[in-house]
């Protein structure tokens, strides 16, 4: 079949290889949905245009059903939206347009972009589009620039947009795309781009294996040949490099324009394109008014191909369906979104300034000897605000702390906050590589250091486009008249990051008021008054004690390192500052039984209350330290990055709660004052938040509180399935039950449920049952086999042992402690656990281990 | 209710026939020669005849209300036209039986290895019988059998086909003696070390899925026409159960360890060199067994509990017990 030649706008003839119905169907594709538009051009003439169009779906009201444009960029076609195709057809009409000169639609000769955009809106009006029905334009690569310079002709015609790795101009402070700057090098353009399909094959092969064998194919088929690949040479050479491009005035008059695109954005970003990387992404969300982000760490330039795009578009298009996305914020500045809220805040540094004339210690580094009071505290922190605002910073920069835990770290801390400044508070715990990862995901304006760590930032590009600032300047600095105006109670004021066990650690986002309230939580829940003295041994605990109000002690070790801590050590502190309150991780917690040496520490025995948390802690290793402090009450607390504290308990209720229910988990206590929890069954409907019944005796944990975390950073899809309802709730990702006394039972996380023939299975309560009747220290209960008659086996830690089959009278004595039908017992010398704790054990790689050692395949090791 | 079983003589045949009698059941047995076990009076008659001769069957089968059919040759030497007359022509002369006696209820022993492609089974379904396969004749006349049996369901006939996977328990000489014979000759090899999951029945719970079976099936029930595997639901390592198997009959558990790549290569070469020297007796070693040790072979135990409404009556480990003090009395006599 030969497409029509047309006559206006001086087409090359052009024979292409149509895809069979066989092709279609190999490709997934509905072959009923390519079909042909005759357009009638701009330039005169008329084109022929390949479309892939599902129709409106059966059933669906058209004049209230989103239809999804499609524009791909450059090089490749209307196949870049197979997902979006293939997934939403049944809910939403969705039609992916090949561009003029690209895929299957008519080669033309070349064509600058506003041209394109123009075409862009001929084939849209052939289409009968305007005004049928509310229109979605989603684009991609340089179909994202087209696309905005349809969209702000006339902004009312969209409903809403979805760009994907895009952009619209090279960002500030930037140049441009260094593969897009060799592919447009004169001499070779031609080459790469058209006289070799280099190009062509190159950027589906930029994503490796995760781009399948049968999309490479497709991505390929329309431009066999070099006068196939014609527009794709002209494309490059439309990209506005130089100021003196034909093309760059109006790209760039677009640009400016953008501020009028009121309707919703969602940015769905691969954040490891060497192209359209985070810095364009972010230059659109500068310029749009409303935008929304899911970054997809793992992912390159064909994000559609690679992740699941079209997923998280479908849940966008149903919120927007219902309304329930936001309106484009109309007027900004921090003031303007202050409720009630602010009338009866009390700011996180309200602690440290209101002690400006207290010359009592507030701070004391045992491993360095450094020591502040907590005036000299109060003017630091005015001191880093000051200066930072002198510096330039502005309210809501990220701002990436790389000081170490100590006397610098707190007033840098606190003077951001001051400043307005969002702190991003980098945890050794992730990892290096993981680490580096998560502050550049935050793209910091500011990075705070000593010098040596600044290096290390420059190095390994962890702020690439971030002023840098030595810690020691800042701490240093004249504070000067004015302070920089208070951030207000809705302001963002710090980013954590959750232990990333499974995939990427994922940034949490706190307001001020967030942080406020979960510093009222813990004196509430820990009656803590000014009374109180706290030595932190667990790192970021040290920054609670300022804004407590109370004299804190770092002890003389390194505290991002647990196992540093021993017995001595936290008795000095303790003795020097005359602590009552103690708080360590629960593997320092080990180390100190482990060096105590049965001898007395006073100070120890002055403590009223030790705090341990991050991690399970083990009864045994409480009852050792209630040994060496025994005025003190032992308490661990229960929560996560998202929400802390939930629940507390007290080592006599452990010990109790467990008489009471031997296999029931691990019982984490009451909830804390001010949080509500509800258990809701597993595999709920988000949308439709069940009411609180009793009669699911085990579900998901969710928790309500004011000190809940205001969402995630940059993934609206992982925010939107982790506040379920309308938004207020918190899923834990945790499994467990409420007992008649109202304590709260931590059973695993949902993804670990085992789900067997007679119903679901929680981890913990096997594996704990497992652990007691065998002595050993851990292990892991998973599931093999397909959901809903998955069989449940046990993996055993064993120090020393070669990973295998687990010895007969072992499995006898593992299948004796539980209940339920164990289907094998195996052992493994180490389980995979995290980096930060140290003890969350990956639960899903040791069930894939599992599952091929009991299928008889070969077997990897597992860590 | 007055019920044939074909094959009764056998294991799981005569486990069925006194099942059926204990609950009040009229049985007619039908097998080649007189079973001592079964005994004779007014609850269990036995009929002397081969399954081939379609007469034979269509006078057993005189007024009778259902039949359940267990008559096989198993094993994996021996001509293809013993294999094909026994199982096929066999399930044959059972379906037209019933239909010329007006009898519609079908229940049909099959196996697993109708569907057995080599591939490991990780909480499977009954799948389609495969044919096509070379030298492997029992599953390949089963799976014959089975698609013949289930094509015969109809508005008139209820036919359900039930797989019992890898049955043992006392009097099993299949699994269990060879294991025990096997152990005792210091000549028990474990395929991949022996951890591969695999489903086994417990001689009492493949009787107790017939018997489900028996009474869920008719020509409007759900499961006519339909294949089902059953087992005890609790898949174990192939080790364990070998282990459990030789201290129950107190021989040695020391197994030789062969990886399935080895295993399956030397049952290939024994296949094709076997039939040359040893014809009439079970080799060691086929590349099926192989496979059968080597991978995970475990299912889905909710489409029999749906459909039949069968649950195991008796554990592994109860079986394992049971199967202790069997030996104990063999060894006593």
């Amino acid at each position: 079949m030969t497409a029509a030649v047309d006559t206006g706008g001086g087409a090359r003839s052009w024979s292409p290889q149509l895809p069979t119905d066989d092709d279609w169907r190999q490709w997934n594709l509905d072959p009923k949905w390519s079909r042909f538009v005759d357009v009638v051009s701009h330039t005169g003439g008329t084109h022929r245009w390949h479309v892939l169009d599902t129709g409106v779906p059966d059933g669906s009201d058209a004049a209230t059903t989103p239809t999804v444009l499609c524009v791909h960029g450059n090089p490749t076609w209307g196949y870049a939206w197979a997902t979006f195709l293939r997934q939403l057809h049944g809910r939403y009409r969705v039609i992916a347009v090949d561009q003029l000169g690209m895929g299957f639609s008519d080669r033309v000769e070349r064509r600058r972009y506003t041209d394109r955009v123009r075409d862009l809106d001929d084939v849209i009006v052939a289409l009968g589009l305007p005004g049928s029905s509310p229109l979605v334009v989603a684009a991609h690569d340089w179909g994202g620039a087209i696309a905005l310079g349809w969209v702000v002709q006339d902004p009312r015609q969209v409903a809403g947009m979805i760009l994907c790795n895009t952009g619209i101009a090279i960002p500030e402070g930037r140049k441009a795309p260094g593969i897009i700057r060799l592919a447009a090098w004169a001499p070779i353009l031609d080459l790469v781009c058209r006289g070799t399909p280099i190009f062509v094959e190159g950027t589906s092969r930029l994503s490796r294996g995760r781009i399948s064998k049968t999309d490479r194919a497709a991505f390929r088929a329309p431009y066999p040949t070099a006068s196939s690949r014609a527009a794709i040479a002209d494309f490059v050479d439309d990209v506005p490099l130089r100021s003196d491009h034909p093309s760059q005035a109006a790209i760039a008059e677009v640009a400016e324009r953008l501020g009028s695109i009121k309707a919703p954005v969602l940015l769905a970003w691969g954040a490891k394109d060497p192209v359209f990387n985070d810095d364009f992404a972010a230059d659109l969300a500068a310029r749009l008014p409303n935008t929304t982000t899911h970054r997809f760490a793992n992912s390159n330039h064909l994000v559609m191909a690679e992740a699941d795009v079209a997923g998280i578009a479908g849940s966008w298009l149903d919120d927007l369906v219902v309304g329930r996305l936001a309106a484009a914020v109309t007027s900004d500045g921090p003031g303007d979104r202050a409720g009630v809220a602010a009338l009866t805040f009390d700011s996180v540094w309200s602690a440290i300034s209101s002690r400006r004339d207290d010359h009592g210690e507030a701070f004391v580094d045992l491993a360095t000897g450094d020591a502040l009071t907590f005036s000299e505290l109060a003017r630091r922190v005015e001191a880093v605000a000051g200066e930072l605002v002198r510096q330039g910073l502005r309210p809501g920069d990220h701002v990436a702390m790389l000081t170490p835990p100590g006397v610098d770290l707190v007033s840098a801390v606190y003077g951001v906050w001051r400043a307005g400044g969002v702190t991003v508070i980098a945890d050794r715990g992730l990892g290096l590589q993981a680490l580096g990862r998560a502050v550049r995901s935050t793209r910091p304006a500011w990075v705070i250091g000593p010098k040596r760590s600044l290096g290390a930032a420059t190095a390994l590009r962890w702020a690439p486009r971030a002023s840098q600032l030595d810690v020691a300047d800042l701490v240093t600095a004249d504070p000067g008249d004015t302070l920089p105006p208070e951030p207000s109670a809705d302001d963002l004021a710090a980013v954590l990051f959750t232990s990333g066990a499974t995939g990427p650690a994922k940034g949490v986002r706190y307001l001020h008021r967030q942080l406020a309230a979960q510093r009222d939580a813990l004196a509430t829940t820990y009656s803590i008054t000014s009374e109180d003295r706290l030595v932190a041994a667990f790192a970021p605990f040290a920054l609670y004690g300022p804004a407590l109000g109370i004299p804190t002690a770092l002890p003389a070790c390194d505290v991002t390192k647990p196992a540093e801590l021993t017995a001595d050590i936290l008795d000095d502190a303790c003795v020097r500052i005359g602590a009552t309150l103690a708080f360590a991780s629960p593997s320092a917690l080990a180390n100190v039984v482990a060096t105590a040496m049965g001898r007395r520490r006073f100070g120890l025995e002055r403590l009223r209350m030790v705090l341990s948390a991050g991690a399970p802690v083990p009864s045994e290793t409480l009852r050792a330290v209630a040994a060496l402090a025994p005025a003190a009450n032992l308490h661990t607390p229960y929560g996560m990055t998202e929400v802390l504290p939930v629940a507390d308990i007290e080592l006599t209720e452990i010990t109790a709660a467990e008489a009471d229910e031997p296999n029931g988990g691990v019982c984490v206590g009451p909830a804390v004052s001010g949080v509500e929890v509800r258990i809701v069954p597993l595999g709920f409907d988000p949308d439709e938040l069940p009411e609180a019944v009793a009669a699911w005796p085990m579900g998901e944990i969710l928790v309500r509180a004011p000190w809940v975390s205001d969402g995630y950073l940059g993934l609206w899809a992982t925010e939107r399935a982790a506040r379920p309802g309308s938004g207020e709730w918190h899923r834990s990702g945790d499994v467990g039950h409420l007992d008649a006394q109202g304590r709260l039972w931590v059973e695993g996380r949902a993804v670990h449920v085992i789900h067997g023939v007679d119903g679901p299975i929680t981890p913990v309560p096997v594996e704990r049952a497992v652990e007691r009747a065998l002595g050993v220290r851990r292990s892991a209960a998973v599931g093999v086999g397909p959901v809903g008659s998955q069989q449940l086996v046990v993996v055993l830690e064993v120090p020393g042992a070669s990973a295998g089959v687990a010895e007969a009278p072992m499995a006898e004595r593992a299948r004796t402690a539980i209940d339920r039908p164990l289907a094998s017992v195996l052992v493994v010398p180490a389980l995979p656990v995290d980096i930060r704790h140290n003890a969350k054990i990956d639960r899903a790689a040791v069930a894939v281990w599992a599952d091929d050692v009991l299928a008889g395949r070969r077997v990897r090791s597992l860590t | 209710m007055k019920v044939l079983v074909t094959g009764a003589s056998s294991l799981i045949g005569a486990g069925v026939v006194e099942a059926l009698a204990a609950r009040g059941d009229v049985v007619t047995c039908l097998q080649r020669s007189r079973s001592t076990r079964l005994g004779e009076g007014s609850a269990v008659t036995q009929h002397l005849g081969d399954i081939r001769d379609r007469d034979v069957v269509m006078a057993a089968a005189d007024g009778c209300e259902a039949i359940v059919h267990v008559a096989a040759k198993v094993g994996v030497v021996g001509d293809w036209e013993e294999y094909r007359s026994i199982n096929v022509d066999g399930t044959d002369n059972v379906i037209r039986a019933a239909t010329g006696q007006n009898i519609g209820r079908v229940v049909h022993v099959s196996s697993p290895s109708v569907a057995h492609g080599g591939e490991p089974i990780v909480g499977g379904g009954a799948d389609a019988p495969v044919l096509g396969r070379r030298r492997a004749w029992y599953p390949e006349s089963k799976a014959m059998a089975e698609i013949l049996a289930l094509g015969a369901a109809s508005e008139e006939l209820g036919v359900v086909a039930v797989r019992p996977h890898l049955v043992w328990g006392p009097g099993d000489t299949q699994l269990v003696g060879r294991i025990v014979d096997r152990a005792r000759a210091g000549r028990l090899a474990l395929v991949g070390g022996g951890r591969a999951l695999v489903d086994t029945t417990y001689i009492d719970n493949a009787v107790a899925a017939l018997i489900a079976a028996l009474d869920a099936v008719s020509p409007e029930a759900r499961c006519s026409g339909r294949a089902y595997v059953v087992s005890n639901g609790e898949p174990r390592m192939i080790r364990e159960l070998v282990e459990g198997i030789c201290r129950a009959a107190g021989v040695p558990f020391e197994p030789r360890e062969v990886s399935l790549r080895v295993g399956r290569r030397v049952g290939a070469a024994v296949e094709r060199l076997w039939p040359m020297v040893r014809r009439d007796e079970e080799p060691p070693m086929t590349q099926f067994l192989a496979e059968q040790l080597g991978t995970a072979h475990w299912f889905d135990p909710r489409p029999a509990r749906d459909d039949l409404g069968y649950r195991p009556i008796v554990s592994i480990d109860e079986g394992l017990r049971r199967l202790g003090v069997w030996f104990a009395e063999q060894a006593a006599r």
